[in-house]
């Protein structure tokens, strides 16, 4: 296998729009002519030559090809647009569209991606080693076949609207997703090693939820069935089931109906009940408050990275109209 | 304006009777001519097909549910933009293009003039705004009138007068071609979540069945003399068992002669005829009514038809038949669109996928080729794909290819995955007629441009006429593989529209000077229609009656046929 | 003498009400009565004919913060260059404005690459989205007039933000088979707060706020007589939502309005998409519809346009030539907040006031133009403000009204002499564009 090192040179001003970098656009080509190959900026062409430092060459086939992105790519979207073979490793962090329309190949980010990756995925393997933000292996705008195979492993957390329209393949969350799971899914197994913030299979018509966390609040429309046994990791275990969404159609298989299913391990957190509502704490200590002032000191923080990092430092969930306050405080 | 000679081509044109002999055209200030100076520029079109320019009987392609059906689309648009050109705009789109898409793609396949199939009255004005911004072709639009509560009360109350004023009234408010029939009664009833299966069905609370609106809107076209004949899509559309319903509403016109002065020669002109061509029951037993549909209309020379054929893409219907896609939706579960308009009609979208490998799929596809096939007078039949409702209207060259290749056909069926399934429940297989080049050229641009009146403008190469043009690389005797023939029609080698050339090479070079069509049938308003205008405007409208025309300045470049009583 | 002028449209909200009756001076230059509109419309009428509060003429941002005037073809070659020079200009607006300005303007988003985007960005967008998912049964306004016997206001109020839609089109007027107006119909309001159209409801079913998705899937749960899970749902008690889907399907003609509620709380286009499919569940037993209460009185018309030039009705990006869509990444707000964008231009809306605080910052940061005829936070930040006539009252043009139906406005009085329309406007700009690419 013949690989390419991309080495990020120069930052873009802008974002660069980087649907060229894949095996198969570099299979055959050596150096010099995948540096000519296009990125763009806006409305403007540049060559990857222009950004990137180019090293080795293209295997013979898309499959003989491995690319390994390094630098600091955070504001490069589209790497492994449609790729069908071969593999890239992404150093650091991507932004959108990654792996996006994937069919096969391997992609390998060590850092944080953005929203829309490996939508409309068919096939490959798609692993982020950070998070993921929103419309992860979700379908295109207005699409009905969302992820259809394939699998897509993210060992941090995922945004909102992961999986939407999925209708195949495997996604595998480390950590917690955000509100609206598996939307309007009809088919495909989604696992949320952590939480799950809310709206869980909503509009589902059929597919598998496995989350081994808590369910912020559990959709009025699903109905706890029992323990039923399962397979999770290679091995049996028992888990709670829901089914729904109730409010949905669902097919029939050999008269049955067929409902979408919400798995949750049966040794889990306690009081899984529907309409569990986990209130969390909404007042920080003083202690807290100082920290947040230092790492905020001669910032000009958005209300967004306040909250964010209070949540996530001090499992406190403020409502933005709090934390806008703190920061008029803490200016002064 | 240019002169040009066209020279060496084989020329296929049924106005002059030139059956493929080489012979040459001219073309001076926009039109056909005897003959050209010198100065003309000459066309070599050796080895190369020339017909006139194609005329579109029946296409969605503007107003506000072909643009819902692009908005709620954005997934039919991926991958498939062409970035702006020297004379071009971006145009992307496939099932239902961007309008510069619509009008280049018409003009790359020697098309240059349209029919939008369907305008709601109310929405007159955003059908022209998207006319107005449809390069190159010149269009019409036909507003519907199966539905309208007007027409229902004074076909009811038998006042032929009357609604022959009505209709020459919205005409012109909406600047409208014909008078355009949709599930007569059925989309009303839709109102109320019903609808209206055969020609018998009353509408709720309006006392009228389909047969009689269709009888009355059929003799108050005939007494107008109207260009076009009246233009119905029959009850029933789309559903196993509808071929009867058909002949029901062809019936109607039995015997019926046409009156106008514009050489139109049929009562009725029957759209795609395809999906309402079904036999069988239900969708297990589901099998071709092609053969019964076409010995009918064979015999019964006072009608016209437009095939609708399948093209096996995936694609978005839309229909102003507002019951059937709800139907639609339930059967295949994808997003549903509907807009029911007040006292006028009521219309919906939704996608479909024609998948080869589906029984019923397989055989609408060849219940569409069947009747393009069985009919026995191309003058009468024409290629449409009700584009969007059975594949985009970018297919008619892979149809013509259909027609005129037995081989391609046979292929076809014998690859089907239900192929034995498919070929025991239509006719197609035993069928091995397969269309000349003139035929093709009856079927797209003599026929259509008869039947909408418009024969001595449109669709002929007799001197006088409108020089729309076009030269297809293609030689009829010399054709070695099927697939030229698509190709060809694809991309013409150049298009003349009234004398400009607008395509070259198969490239868009000029934006031409598009008209719009409108029919103004000039019947004066009486006191009673007048009144009863005003007070429906007043009571049930939500618009107000001195809103509702269309100004002249969204058909700025109109072309008005004038109805001489 | 004055001069009386019938049928003017409203150019104020998506109402689109065309049945006012406006009086003019006798030489046709000052408004001095509106009848027929509401409160809001008759206003804006009235404020655009009184003139001394106007600029008439463009004004360049100084470095000092103050404003000095420039002339018309100043301010044409300032936005010309700007956005020829870009890499990634944005062109936000086009929802007070005519559908031929729009037309105008994203020629000049085309040759420029730019990336056009109208109000719905902060507004119906989500349903957009939503629709583009799951479709959306609908009909025109005229049609609940005359056969509505089923009124859901869910997460709207037009009480205040649509005054004239309650008398003309929803819950008061008799249509054809509906010859008992308000009396033959039920009205049902899906409010967390006790509004004033709530006070007229039949039922008001006070949502947990930001739990409308989970009671509409509920809803299309009990219309399917399917079991719910919990006692209470979002709120409302559970036998509440199955009396409430009875009323639902025991109607001949039903209709839900929603609002910016349901659109920019919590599950944005996910509570649309629940609540079409619950319109859409309900064909099934009776005969259901669903519209939107669109704000702007031509954010419809821009959607269309967009949708018929590029197939997209906002958050279009045209910077790589073609035309692509993804809300979420070509929206303004997003793009402003990733910072995006090198240049930003404005036409009939106002982001300063409506955007959050980030992006009006990034706005005023960036090379800016915007057009309108009033003083707008958006006029105060950004390097040029090009005053314009009002669409509507001195120009006229066509605009779409909430349910898509295109009416077309009227010209009443004359604009302040020598002040452009925003069509003349956009068309110099786009006359230089041409010319600066040419070079």
């Amino acid at each position: 296998m013949d690989i390419v090192k991309l080495t990020l040179t120069k930052v873009p001003g802008l974002f660069l729009e980087a649907e060229n970098i894949t095996p198969d656009h570099f299979a055959g080509k050596n150096a010099q002519q995948i540096g000519e190959l296009h990125v763009h900026l806006g409305n403007q062409t540049a060559k990857i030559s222009d950004y990137f430092s180019v090293e080795g060459k293209g295997g013979a086939t898309a499959a003989d090809t491995r690319i390994i992105v390094s630098g600091p790519t955070d504001k490069v979207k589209y790497i492994g647009m449609k790729m069908t073979a071969g593999e890239i490793e992404i150093q650091g962090n991507t932004d959108m569209y990654t792996a996006a329309w994937m069919a096969g190949g391997k992609i390998h980010v060590k850092g944080n991606v953005d929203s829309f990756c490996a939508i409309g995925m068919t096939g490959g393997e798609f692993i982020v080693d950070g998070n993921a933000k929103n419309y992860l292996g979700a379908s295109y705008r207005g699409d009905w076949r969302g992820m259809q195979g394939g699998k897509i492993i993210v060992k941090g957390n995922a945004g909102s609207d992961t999986a939407t329209f999925m209708n195949g393949g495997t996604i595998d969350i480390g950590g917690n997703v955000d509100v609206h799971l598996g939307t309007h899914a009809e088919g495909g197994k989604i696992i949320v090693r952590g939480d799950a913030k809310g709206r869980v299979g909503g509009q589902m018509v059929k597919g598998d939820i496995f989350v081994l966390g808590q369910v912020e609040r559990m959709m009025p429309t699903y109905i706890y069935k029992g323990e039923e046994e399962a397979e999770l990791d290679g091995k049996k275990q028992l888990f709670k089931v829901w089914i729904g969404d109730m409010g949905e159609r669902h097919g029939k298989r050999k008269g049955e109906i067929i409902y979408g299913k919400i798995y949750i391990p049966s040794d889990g957190a306690e009081g899984i009940a529907a309409a569990t509502h986990v209130e969390k704490k909404k007042k920080l200590t003083e202690k807290q408050l100082d920290k947040v002032k230092e790492v905020f000191k001669d910032q000009e923080p958005t209300v967004q990275q306040v909250r964010t990092y209070i949540f996530d430092s001090f499992d406190v969930d403020m409502k933005p109209m709090q934390v806008s306050r703190l920061i008029e405080g803490l200016k002064r | 304006m240019s002169e040009y000679i066209i020279k060496n081509g084989k020329v296929y044109d049924p106005k002059t009777g030139i059956k493929g002999d080489i012979s040459d055209v001219c073309i001076k200030n926009g039109k056909i001519a005897e003959k050209v100076s010198s100065k003309a520029k000459i066309i070599d079109a050796k080895g190369k097909t020339v017909m006139a320019g194609a005329v579109e009987v029946h296409a969605h392609v503007a107003g506000p549910k072909v643009n819902e059906g692009r908005n709620f689309r954005p997934e039919d648009k991926l991958f498939t933009y062409q970035p702006t050109g020297k004379n071009t705009r971006m145009a992307g789109g496939f099932s239902i293009p961007t309008t510069f898409k619509t009008g280049y793609e018409y003009a790359k396949m020697g098309y240059t003039t349209v029919m939008e199939a369907a305008m709601p009255p109310l929405y007159a004005r955003h059908v022209h705004e998207e006319i107005k911004d449809t390069p190159i072709i010149d269009e019409g639009a036909f507003p519907v009138f199966g539905n309208n509560w007007f027409v229902f009360e004074y076909l009811k109350n038998d006042e032929m007068d009357n609604v022959c004023a009505y209709i020459s009234w919205l005409l012109r408010a909406t600047r409208g071609y014909a008078i355009k029939i949709v599930n007569p009664g059925g989309s009303e009833a839709w109102g109320w979540g019903e609808n209206c299966a055969t020609v018998n069905d009353p509408v709720p609370y309006f006392d009228i069945t389909p047969a009689e609106i269709v009888k009355g809107l059929l003799t108050a076209n005939e007494k107008m003399g109207l260009p076009h004949s009246i233009h119905i899509h029959s009850n029933n559309l789309g559903n196993p068992g509808n071929f009867e319903t058909t002949l029901d509403t062809l019936k109607i016109a039995e015997g019926v002669r046409p009156d106008n002065k514009f050489g139109r020669e049929q009562v009725l002109h029957h759209t795609h005829v395809q999906f309402h061509s079904y036999k069988g029951d239900n969708w297990a037993n589901f099998e071709s009514g092609s053969k019964e549909i076409a010995d009918y209309f064979n015999k019964n020379k006072n009608m016209t038809m437009d095939l609708g054929c399948v093209t096996l893409d995936e694609t978005t219907t839309m229909t102003a038949d507002g019951p059937f896609e709800h139907h639609l939706t339930s059967l295949n579960h994808l997003k549903w669109a509907n807009v029911d308009v007040e006292l006028e009609t009521s219309s919906g979208i939704v996608p479909y996928v024609y998948d080869p490998n589906i029984k019923v799929c397989a055989i609408q596809w060849c219940i569409g080729l069947e009747l393009g096939l069985l009919a026995k007078d191309p003058m009468r039949t024409f290629i449409t794909t009700d584009h969007p409702n059975a594949g985009p209207f970018t297919r008619y060259p892979r149809i013509m290819k259909w027609l005129m290749s037995d081989k391609t056909r046979q292929n076809m069926l014998k690859g089907f995955k239900n192929s034995d399934k498919v070929i025991a429940a239509t006719n197609l297989a035993s069928i091995d007629r397969e269309l000349t080049m003139y035929e093709i050229a009856q079927m797209t641009r003599a026929g259509p441009a008869r039947s909408l009146g418009l024969y001595n403008i449109f669709g002929g190469l007799a001197p006088g006429m409108d020089a729309d043009v076009a030269v297809f690389n293609i030689d009829e005797d010399r054709i070695e593989d099927p697939e030229d023939i698509e190709k060809a029609f694809s991309a013409a080698d150049c298009v003349f529209k009234s004398g400009t050339m607008v395509v070259e090479n198969g490239e868009v070079i000029s934006n031409g000077n598009k008209r719009t069509l409108w029919v103004d049938a000039k019947i004066p308003m009486n006191q009673q229609v007048k009144r009863d205008v005003q007070m429906k405007f007043l009571k049930f409208y939500s618009m107000n009656l001195n809103n509702y025309e269309v100004s002249n300045h969204y058909v700025p470049n109109p072309y008005v046929i004038e109805v001489d009583n | 003498m004055t001069k009386t002028i019938t049928d003017v449209i409203c150019p104020f909200c998506g109402t689109l009400c065309d049945d006012l009756i406006v009086t003019t001076d006798d030489e046709g230059k000052k408004i001095v009565d509106v009848e027929n509109a509401c409160a809001i419309g008759a206003e804006k009428f009235i404020s655009a004919s009184n003139h001394q509060h106007r600029k008439t003429r463009p004004r360049k941002l100084q470095e000092d913060g103050s404003f000095k005037e420039i002339t018309y073809d100043e301010a044409v070659e300032y936005t010309a260059q700007m956005l020829v020079n870009a890499k990634k200009p944005s062109m936000y607006g086009w929802s007070s404005t005519s559908c031929e300005a729009q037309s105008v303007g994203h020629e000049i988003a085309e040759l420029c690459g730019a990336l056009v985007d109208n109000t719905a960005a902060v507004c119906h967008g989500t349903t957009l989205v939503a629709v583009q998912n799951v479709g959306i049964p609908s009909c025109t306004l005229g049609e609940v007039k005359n056969r509505a016997d089923r009124i859901i206001f869910w997460g709207c109020n037009p009480a205040h933000a649509h005054p004239r839609h309650m008398s003309r089109y929803s819950i008061f007027p008799r249509g054809y088979f509906t010859g008992k107006g308000q009396k033959q119909r039920k009205i049902i309001v899906v409010d967390p707060r006790p509004t004033d159209t709530a006070g007229i409801a039949d039922v008001h079913l006070q949502v947990e706020q930001g739990y409308d998705y989970e009671l509409l899937q509920a809803l299309r749960a009990a219309v399917r007589g399917q079991e719910i899970s919990g006692d209470i749902v979002a709120g409302v008690p559970k036998e509440k939502v199955y009396e409430a889907a009875e009323m639902l399907k025991s109607g001949r003609f039903g209709v839900i309005f929603f609002g910016m509620g349901v659109t920019q709380s919590l599950g944005k286009d996910h509570n649309i998409d629940a609540a079409i499919m619950l319109t859409s569940d309900l064909n099934n037993y009776t005969k259901f519809s669903i519209i939107a209460m669109r704000g702007h009185y031509n954010v419809t018309g821009s959607g269309q346009v967009l949708g018929w030039q590029f197939g997209f009705p906002y958050s279009v990006d045209l910077s790589r030539g073609f035309a692509r869509y993804n809300p979420g990444e070509t929206g303004t707000i997003e793009v402003l907040k990733r910072k995006e964008i090198d240049a930003m231009f404005v036409l009939g809306s106002d982001p300063g006031a409506h955007f959050p605080m980030q992006c009006v910052k990034e706005i005023s940061r960036l090379p800016s133009v915007a057009v309108d005829p009033h003083i707008t936070p958006t006029t105060e930040i950004c390097k040029v403000h090009v005053p314009v006539a009002f669409v509507g009252v001195e120009v006229g043009g066509n605009c779409y009204r909430m349910d898509n139906v295109p009416i077309e406005a009227r010209k009443v009085v004359e604009p302040p002499e020598g002040m452009m329309t925003d069509t003349e406007f956009l068309k110099a700009v786009l006359k230089r564009v041409k010319e600066l690419r040419a070079d």
